[in-house]
């Protein structure tokens, strides 16, 4: 590996970021300001207060000062790492980022790996069987998850394997009425598997139907009928020439599909009432938490903006014909 | 007499074709194809680029697509070349020589490329022979590791030659080596086929270049709308080309900017236009009726093939 390239592109991939999550902070910031959301209210919620009391609180946040001065406070904070105080969950909002992240990285991850794996081999087998009956189970599956809405699925998934049939809890990330340092692996687990199929099942569909395309068309290229005319054929040859030529292309669709993953996991992590950032992103837009959902967004951002780094690295690192192209310059 | 490698009788290749709503035409890009092929010899088939010379190369290999529809007898060393014979034999027995670099896999490394799949026994042997055939060819040490995209076009020449001569084949099928290669590659690329049959190995050179047919090829059969129309020697092409038969074959030969630069009226009736008459009919200069009536067949006259109705006639040089 080259490693003065790597640096350059490490350096222009981290200005790309700072200026992405600056952009993203003001515009976030200024629609946040301009959306009817009012903080005070949202933290009052029921209690009944004087006039005189809800004054004192606005003038404590500074809700009646001018934007640019909210603004530069907001972002002045950040820069000390400090990013407030969640009004829905009464604690500062970096730990309740750092928790949920942590519970929805495991389920992204987890139904990441699952899809991407599964998705690569169903691709593979539809392709090398084009036209035959496995072909076209797999592709049927792709359209059928491909149309159908991902909470519809969750609920069916949810119906089925936990209310009928009862193999799996109905959702929550712990069991009811256990402290969360005391749940055990498996209780954990539980919980999480029926999510993350669910988030599995539409990321497979996708990566099926680009890997089976793909190596459809590199079975019709030049050296594959070349390498049979040398004598190679049945599985060997599409291991040495079809899954090399598939694979890097697979790779970058499944790490430039974060953001799909992320919007899944939202819908998801609210049917299962999963305790992920995604119900936090809900929660705190229904009920106007405004550190905690910018927040979030600055973080998605964050997500997001590595799975297509990862895929661009990829790319530019792993190929040869980019990698080997541009060190012989 | 050296051994006859391949004979190949009355091969027809066509493909169906679907047109609009249920129709289905039968595309007949092949008919009739006899020619055969001995040890040493270098037989090169003429026709034009699209007419589907390829198709004849990817037939001996068995790889033609699947909607392809082969049929004919074709014999290997006196043995009847089946699906199964092909399979056994392309790569070892017969290899091909594809047109270009992008017959490689674009991310596989070259010497991995060259000794092909084979297991990790079989490996240091064949990585020995391909260095040493490599090295015959002039491609140094650092071509094994280079992806093909960093080969120039002379070296990927170079190197689809030689990595048809790993297996050490008695027959190599070169499918249009020629086309896009500066005049310097050309003359290299012919002198590596003189020298596969100097070796014994013989080879069929399918190519559209009238020029580097002419040089190499020890006999050359002329293809005219999926008919081979004549198979001559290539020493037939000489003075005012008295020695060529069929007509087509004569005004080829007048069209060559050494000769005449002379240009016949008309074109090659397209695959999809169905012939029942001599495929050369419209533009022959001495048609009769019965050519108007059949096709006429691929007949022997001395050690040469003919398919003219009236070959006899323009052997004597009736005209």
């Amino acid at each position: 590996m080259n490693y003065k390239s790597l640096g350059k592109f490490l350096s222009y991939k981290l200005i790309r970021l700072v200026l992405l999550l600056v952009a993203v902070s003001l515009i976030s910031f200024l629609l946040i300001d301009l959306s009817p959301i009012d903080p005070v209210k949202s933290y009052i919620g029921e209690v009944s207060v004087s006039p005189e009391q809800v004054a004192k609180l606005e003038a404590f946040w500074g809700v009646n000062e001018p934007i640019t001065t909210k603004l530069i406070n907001w972002l002045g904070n950040l820069l000390h790492g400090d990013f407030g105080t969640s009004l829905i969950y009464r604690v500062p909002v970096i730990d309740v980022i750092s928790e949920r992240f942590f519970a929805s990285l495991t389920l992204m991850f987890s139904s990441w790996l699952i899809s991407g794996v599964l998705g690569f081999v169903f691709g593979v087998l539809a392709g090398m069987h084009k036209g035959t009956w496995i072909d076209k189970a797999v592709k049927v599956y792709c359209y059928i998850l491909l149309a159908a809405p991902t909470f519809w699925i969750a609920l069916i998934l949810l119906m089925v394997f936990s209310v009928d049939l009862g193999w799996f809890p109905t959702g929550l990330g712990v069991p009811v009425g256990k402290l969360a340092e005391n749940v055990t692996f498996f209780e954990w687990l539980d919980r999480l598997i029926l999510p993350a199929i669910t988030l599995s099942l539409l990321g497979v569909a996708q990566i099926a139907m680009y890997t089976r395309d793909k190596l459809v068309n590199v079975l019709s290229d030049d050296y594959i009928l070349f390498a049979k005319a040398r004598g190679e054929n049945g599985w060997n040859l599409i291991k040495r020439h079809g899954i090399r030529n598939i694979i890097l292309p697979a790779l970058t669709l499944q790490f430039l599909s974060f953001n799909e993953l992320f919007g899944g996991a939202v819908l998801v992590e609210q049917v299962f009432s999963y305790p992920g950032i995604g119900q936090a992103a809900v929660a705190a837009g229904l009920r106007s938490d405004v550190p905690l959902l910018l927040a979030i967004v600055l973080f998605s951002t964050l997500f997001v903006f590595c799975g297509n780094a990862i895929a661009d690295a990829l790319y530019n690192f792993v190929d040869p014909r980019i990698k080997e192209g541009e060190s012989s310059e | 007499m050296s051994e006859e490698l391949l004979k190949v009788s009355n091969i027809s290749i066509s493909f169906i074709q679907y047109g609009s709503g249920l129709k289905q035409n039968i595309l007949d890009v092949i008919s009739d194809l006899t020619l055969d092929i001995s040890q040493g010899e270098i037989v090169a088939v003429l026709g034009s680029s699209g007419s589907g010379k390829s198709l004849l190369a990817h037939g001996i290999l068995g790889i033609l697509p699947s909607n392809a529809n082969l049929s004919g007898t074709m014999h290997y060393r006196g043995e009847p070349l089946n699906q199964n014979l092909k399979e056994k034999l392309r790569g070892d027995e017969i290899a091909l020589i594809p047109q270009s670099v992008k017959f490689l896999d674009p991310l596989m490394k070259i010497s991995e490329q060259a000794i092909g799949d084979c297991t990790e026994e079989e490996k240091e042997e064949k990585k020995a022979i391909q260095r040493e055939v490599f090295e015959k060819y002039g491609l140094s040490k650092e071509v094994d590791d280079m992806y093909p995209f960093q080969l120039s076009g002379g070296m990927a020449r170079r190197v689809l030659v030689s990595t048809a001569l790993l297996s050490n084949p008695k027959l190599v099928i070169a499918d249009e080596p020629t086309p896009g290669l500066d005049e310097r590659s050309i003359k290299e690329t012919l002198n590596h086929l003189r020298q596969m049959a100097n070796d014994n190995v013989g080879v069929l050179l399918i190519t559209h270049d009238i020029n580097a047919a002419l040089e190499v090829a020890d006999k050359i059969a002329i293809f005219y709308a999926g008919y081979v129309i004549e198979i001559a020697n290539s020493s037939d092409f000489t003075g005012d080309g008295e020695k060529l038969i069929h007509p087509y074959t004569k005004a080829l030969y007048h069209a060559l900017p050494q000769n005449d630069f002379k240009l016949t009226e008309g074109h090659q009736p397209l695959h999809d236009e169905l012939l029942k008459y001599c495929p050369y009919f419209e533009r022959c200069e001495h048609p009769t009726d019965i050519c108007h009536e059949t096709i006429p067949k691929l007949i022997d006259i001395g050690d040469k093939k003919i398919r003219c109705n009236r070959a006899n006639e323009f052997k004597t040089g009736e005209f």
